[in-house]
Formats: structure tokens, C-alpha cells, sequence
């Protein structure tokens, strides 16, 4: 589905990537994982466009990035965190989303429901609070059934009922055969949602598999304490 | 509806909405209001105007320009991960700007000037020239502000250079001239001023103005040859080809550096 291909990427003198290939198979949930600052969202920002590698090549859906803008139908990507325009309601917000993806017919609203936008819907956006700009954002996302999902920290300032909401989501589109890829830093979801984890370490993967093979080549027994130790192998 | 026109259409209602931008008209219309009602006859209230217009328009699209970009960045990247081209993104956002900051001036001098009857006066013209003239500045200094806060990731950076942009067109440009003229008084300058004074827009508009009262007199010989030149047709040419160049030349560096960034 996604494959990336000696990807180098730096900012100014910083090196962020440094030559990352990895492969992402239809239908899985991919989890990036790494240390503040190892260039997980610099991935992630590159398969979206926004930023421009310095080397290597990306394949979405066999089709190699080059400028182009229409493979983007396909991905639902949610943000770290977003400000929208100060002045604009959140029925304007989601109208104007919906309006650049030409009105599809079916939008997937059960986010909508779950996270209960209705009370929110003609507020300015500047007055949401910060989670209920994250859940705007997941909704977004999912809104136009996208084959390719990118979270990037999806649950990170959720409630707990509306992490767990999430997570069913996640799973549930996984199950309708969407691919998936997130990072995180909470051990616990990574246990529950990722099938391949793909660690990121100064630039480069350290380990690629699953969350068991993490375990079993490090010998601990505690997810958290797989990547410590390998992180700490590092330094 | 291309991409371009959806993101126009929204960003006016997000502007429009702006109590800046309200303000910003309300400034003009009363400014107008208030020169009518105390300033005597229509042109000279058309050259107080002209003078404040002259540097306010330029201060306010370089600014809030500037200020504007910087806070639309999360926006701009959520419509990045949309399907649509980056070209069609910065045009929206650019037209989105400077068609209200446009509107906003258009509105705030031309309601009370109507009122007070410019239309039906000698000095229609004039105060049609200024108001083409503020438009042309808006658009010009809200694509510097653009090329500049597209170029530096740091506000503050990008901020202190749009204001001191303003300040050497607005203020230490003219200085300069001044010193040129003054040190190389001994020469023949006239001509190499009218392209001196191509080189600055504010210096063209006001030059623009200034000649649709009959003060150029009062500049002596170079002033007759300003005349001769801004006057005609071929200078009122030079000049408009001219403002369009500086609104296309920063908007044009602008969007290939946009097509290029990193987000």
C-alpha cells in the first residue's frame, strides 16, 4: 500500500532521516514509534506531501509521489494537534472540508454521533476546548472512508470515553480492510492496536515487527520495557 | 468550483468576520467622515487622504499580512493533507486577504464620500485614482508580506522585516532620494528620478496622485518633467505596468517558495 524508499530528509544542518525504507501492507495497522524528535511526524508529514524529502521515493498505492496532489483522495489524516480559522463556526469548518472533497454522498458520521459534535456544531471553532478540537480532527479523518488512515497520536488529550471510541473505530475500520498507520507514546495502546511496530531511532529503524518479537529479542516482558532497553542500548 | 474559489470563499467568511478587519474600515469611513465635515474644500480633503492612505495601507496589509500567514499555519496544513494542489491553496489564501483588506478601504472612503457628493464634483477623477491607487497598494503589500512570512519560520524574524520593509519604502526611501539629489545636484537627475521613483510604489502612486493637482508647479523644473512624464499616457502606462510588476514579482517568488516549503 505505502512504501518508502531510502527516505533522507534534513532540516537546515539537523538530520532527521537517514535513509529509512519500510513497507506498509494493505489492511494492518502500522505503529511509528521513537524517542521526542526522531522524526516520526517528518514521516509521516512526507507520505502527506508537506514535507519535501531531500532523497528517496514513496509509493502510494504503487503510484510514486511526484508534486501531485489526487493521491491524497485516499488518506484521512488527523494531526497532532490543529488550529482552525479563528472566525469560522465548526459547521463551516466541516462544510468547507466536505466542499474541497466535492460533497461525496456517504461521509462516515459515527464519530459525529460518538463524540457528540452536535452541541458544538455552531460554535466558533476559536471557543473549542483542545480535546474537542482533537475529536474534530479524528472525525475529519474518517469522514470520507479513506483506504490509507494517518494518526498521528490519535488519543493524545482524549477523555478516556472518547479514547476508547476511537480505538473501536480503529479497529473496526481495520476490520473493513483500511490500512492504518499512528504513532503513539502509550504503551498500552500500542499493545491493543498495532500489529507491526516500526521503531525510530536517530533517524533510522532499529526494529520492525511485532509487538511479541519486540519482547522476545530483548527478553523482557513488558512492552515499555522492550523499548527502553533498546533505547538505552543506543545511548 | 475550483480549489482556489472554495478556499477564497471561506476565507472571506473567516475575515469578513474579523474584528481587525472591521475596524480597519470603520477607521476609513470615519477619517473620510470627519475630513469632509472639517476639512474644507473636496480637494483638499482628497490630498489629506491621500497623505494618510499613503502610509496606513501599506503598514496595515504588510502587517497583518504577515501576522495573518503565520496564523493560518495549522490551517494551511490541514488543507495541504486534502486533495488539493499547494498553487491553489496560496492563491486562496492571498485573494482571500487582499480582497477584504481591498473591500474594507473601498467602503470606509467611498460611503461618505458619496454622501458628501464626490461623484457629481470636479474631483470625481481624483478620488477615483486614489481609491484604484489604495487597492493597488493593499495588493502590493500584502504579497511582500507574503513572500517575507513564507521565507522565515520565525515570527518574530519575519515580522520585524515586513515592518522595516514599511518603514524604507514609506519613510527612508524618500531620504535617500533626498541625499541623491542632494549630492549629485550638479547633474542632470530629472530622468534618472522618474526611474528612481519607479523602483518604490509608494513613491509611484503618490507621484500618480500628485500629479492630478495642479502643485507640480511648485516642484519647479523637475516637477515639469514628472508632469510631462506621469501626465501623459505613456507615463500613466509605465506606472500602472509597473504596480502590476510589484504586485506580481514578490506573489510569484512568494508561491514558488510555497510549492517548495517544508510544513
Amino acid at each position: 500500500m505505502i512504501r518508502i524508499v531510502g527516505l533522507e530528509k534534513s532540516f537546515k544542518k539537523l538530520e532527521v532521516l537517514k535513509g529509512v525504507h519500510f513497507e506498509i501492507k494493505p489492511g494492518t495497522i502500522t505503529a511509528i514509534i521513537g524517542p521526542n524528535g526522531s522524526g516520526k511526524s517528518t514521516i509521516i508529514k512526507t507520505i502527506l506531501g508537506l514535507v519535501k524529502p531531500d532523497k528517496g521515493e514513496i509509493f502510494v498505492k504503487e503510484q510514486k509521489l511526484n508534486g501531485g496532489s489526487s493521491y491524497k483522495k485516499a488518506i484521512g489524516y488527523m494531526p497532532q494537534s490543529a488550529r482552525f480559522p479563528e472566525n469560522l463556526k465548526l459547521d463551516e469548518l466541516i462544510g468547507m472540508i466536505k466542499d474541497l472533497r466535492h460533497n461525496p454522498a456517504d461521509c462516515d458520521e459515527e464519530l459525529f454521533t460518538q463524540f457528540e459534535l452536535e452541541k458544538e456544531f455552531l460554535k466558533p471553532v476559536r471557543t473549542l476546548s483542545g480535546g474537542t478540537r482533537q475529536k474534530v480532527n479524528a472525525y475529519i479523518a474518517f469522514m470520507f472512508n479513506p483506504d490509507i488512515l494517518i494518526l498521528d497520536e490519535p488519543t493524545a488529550g482524549l477523555d478516556p470515553i472518547s479514547s476508547s471510541f476511537l480505538k473501536d473505530k480503529i479497529l473496526q475500520e481495520k476490520e473493513n480492510g483500511k490500512t492504518i498507520i499512528l504513532t503513539s507514546h502509550i504503551m498500552s495502546e500500542l499493545e491493543e492496536l498495532s500489529e507491526k511496530i516500526v521503531f525510530l531511532l536517530d533517524g533510522k529503524i532499529c526494529f520492525e515487527g511485532s509487538a511479541d518479537l519486540l519482547r522476545i529479542n530483548t527478553g523482557e516482558d513488558k512492552l515499555e520495557r522492550s523499548i527502553a532497553q533498546i533505547m538505552k542500548g543506543h545511548a | 468550483m475550483d480549489g482556489t474559489a472554495k478556499i477564497l470563499k471561506f476565507e472571506l467568511q473567516d475575515v469578513l468576520r474579523s474584528k481587525w478587519m472591521i475596524l480597519y474600515a470603520l477607521f476609513f469611513l470615519l477619517l473620510t467622515e470627519g475630513l469632509f465635515r472639517f476639512g474644507g474644500n473636496q480637494s483638499k480633503v482628497i490630498l489629506s487622504l491621500m497623505n494618510i492612505v499613503l502610509i496606513i495601507i501599506p503598514l496595515v496589509s504588510i502587517v497583518f499580512g504577515t501576522m495573518y500567514l503565520y496564523h493560518s499555519r495549522e490551517f494551511i496544513e490541514l488543507l495541504l493533507s486534502q486533495p488539493i494542489e499547494r498553487k491553489k491553496i496560496f492563491w486562496g489564501v492571498y485573494s482571500g486577504l487582499a480582497i477584504p483588506l481591498s473591500a474594507g478601504f473601498v467602503l470606509g472612503v467611498s460611503i461618505p464620500s458619496l454622501m458628501y457628493g464626490i461623484h457629481t464634483s470636479q474631483e470625481a477623477g481624483m478620488m477615483g485614482m486614489l481609491i484604484v491607487a489604495g487597492v493597488f497598494l493593499t495588493f502590493i503589500f500584502v504579497a511582500l508580506s507574503f513572500s517575507i512570512s513564507i521565507r522565515y519560520e520565525d515570527r518574530l524574524k519575519g515580522l520585524g522585516l515586513s515592518i522595516l520593509l514599511w518603514f524604507f519604502f514609506a519613510i527612508m526611501y524618500d531620504g535617500i532620494v533626498l541625499i541623491l539629489i542632494y549630492t549629485f545636484g550638479d547633474y542632470p537627475l530629472e530622468k534618472a528620478m522618474i526611474g528612481v521613483s519607479l523602483l518604490n510604489p509608494i513613491d509611484i502612486a503618490r507621484t500618480l496622485l500628485l500629479l492630478q493637482f495642479d502643485i507640480s508647479a511648485l516642484m519647479g523644473y523637475t516637477g515639469a518633467v514628472f508632469h510631462k512624464f506621469f501626465a501623459g499616457w505613456t507615463g500613466m502606462i509605465i506606472s500602472v505596468v509597473f504596480l502590476m510588476l510589484w504586485v506580481g514579482i514578490p506573489l510569484f517568488s512568494g508561491q514558488r517558495i510555497f510549492n517548495r516549503k517544508d510544513f
